[in-house]
């Protein structure tokens, strides 16, 4: 009789449910990343803030990121208005000055809970140019060229949407669109245009950066791009 | 007279270290497109996001043609060895270490296949992908550590790098970590 117990076979049952973990995780690996970084409960242990990216990624459609001069920085507001303007960043940030928090969302899987922004309203602008009746959309231009993208006037003014300068206390950050950046938090992030460069109202909404590549121009949290919460 | 046994064939050799500089090359890439310093710092995201694919892509079809063109039979009796969790030519933590780089290979490639998917067809769009590749990222990067250390830098492991650069080992250095393999292989 052989004394030398057969060695366990463990090997291909490693690898299999490894890979299966994985594959099986693209149906809850989302669930439970949101309860430990936080963005369930942000009490319950968060872990994203100490990840090195916090939570966000940076995209950018090309080869180099704007960078913001104060004393040359404009933006431009014209198309359908009364009163076409050309906003200094002095004259920007001499705007009323809102504060929101609310949550963001990036049609790639990843969410930043809680991100405290302020800016100045859409409303306030408007009222520099006063849209003409027949304006019922915008563009909004960034000086990352070739990245523009549109909302329709409704859902431009919704309760959270904002020209948003700073972000968590700080002036916004380069990579985030400095100095200025879109927020709309019930659409996806490439909605939220950076660099912000010009502002035009437009009869109607046509098909942004990421639209005229098959994206969902309505680009809804949960409900669009293939999503359905 | 020192004397050395052979330890891994020019197939197994040939494709740690394919399997290595691929490694290191989409970690780079991908952690320039992952941490907004990087991002930041280099720019070009349009060029680095092709990098990093056709770099994926060109890992995982490097490593098929290698197996396809080497030491077929002897690729076929290493994943027998892997199957035992016996100490005999490996040890059970480098045979997990083997097993887990080829499990995370085949999810790599899946997610990082439906990452570049999901931006042309949102058939191919799941909200955990990017969870599942970062997460893979980090594992990776774990087992990659842990792994350097003992074959570059711990002195009693270290020798073991010979076995993978110049396929053999001392004899006496193995009688004292692998007694198992020396005794049936001699």
């Amino acid at each position: 009789m052989d004394d030398q117990p057969e060695p366990r076979r463990y090997g291909r049952g490693l690898f299999l449910i490894t890979v299966a973990g994985g594959l099986s995780s693209l149906a809850w690996g989302k669930a439970a990343w949101s309860h430990v970084s936080g963005v369930v409960s942000p009490i319950a242990g968060s872990i994203a803030p100490i990840l090195p990216t916090q939570g966000w990624r940076i995209y950018t459609v090309s080869d180099h990121m704007p960078s913001f001069d104060p004393a040359t920085w404009q933006l431009r507001v014209g198309g359908l208005v009364q009163q076409p303007a050309t906003l200094s960043y002095t004259k920007l940030r001499a705007l009323p000055r809102v504060e929101q928090i609310s949550t963001f969302h990036c049609v790639t899987g990843w969410t930043v809970p809680n991100v405290h922004w302020a800016g100045v309203r859409l409303n306030d602008v408007f009222d520099l140019v006063r849209p003409l009746p027949e304006a019922s959309a915008l563009q909004f231009v960034s000086a990352e060229n070739p990245y523009v993208d549109y909302l329709s006037m409704q859902q431009a003014l919704l309760k959270d949407v904002l020209l948003a300068y700073e972000m968590d206390g700080k002036p916004l950050p380069r990579e985030h669109g400095a100095p200025l950046r879109l927020v709309i938090p019930d659409m996806y992030g490439y909605k939220n245009v950076k660099w912000l460069s010009e502002i035009n109202l437009v009869p109607h909404p046509e098909y942004g950066y990421w639209e005229q590549l098959g994206y969902d121009r309505d680009a809804w949290v949960g409900r669009s791009n293939g999503y359905s919460s | 007279m020192i004397r050395y046994i052979p330890r891994f064939s020019r197939t197994e050799r040939t494709l740690h270290w394919v399997n290595a500089l691929c490694f290191l090359f989409l970690l780079t890439t991908g952690l320039i497109l992952y941490l907004p310093s990087l991002s930041v710092a280099v720019g070009r995201r349009p060029l680095i996001k092709d990098m990093h694919f056709w770099g994926g892509i060109s890992w995982v079809s490097l490593l098929v043609i290698i197996a396809l063109l080497g030491d077929r039979r002897g690729l076929l009796r290493d994943a027998r060895e892997l199957e035992r969790f016996d100490r005999g030519r490996l040890n059970v933590g480098q045979k997990i270490n083997a097993l887990l780089t080829a499990a995370f290979t085949i999810l790599f490639l899946a997610s990082g296949l439906l990452l570049w998917l999901g931006e042309r067809d949102t058939r191919f769009r799941f909200a955990s992908t990017v969870v599942l590749h970062d997460g893979l990222m980090f594992a990776a990067l774990a087992l990659f550590v842990g792994h350097l250390y003992l074959a570059v830098i711990h002195p009693a492991t270290r020798h073991s790098l010979r076995g993978m650069t110049r396929g053999s080992v001392r004899e006496d250095w193995a009688r004292v970590h692998y007694p198992e393999w020396v005794r049936r292989s001699s």
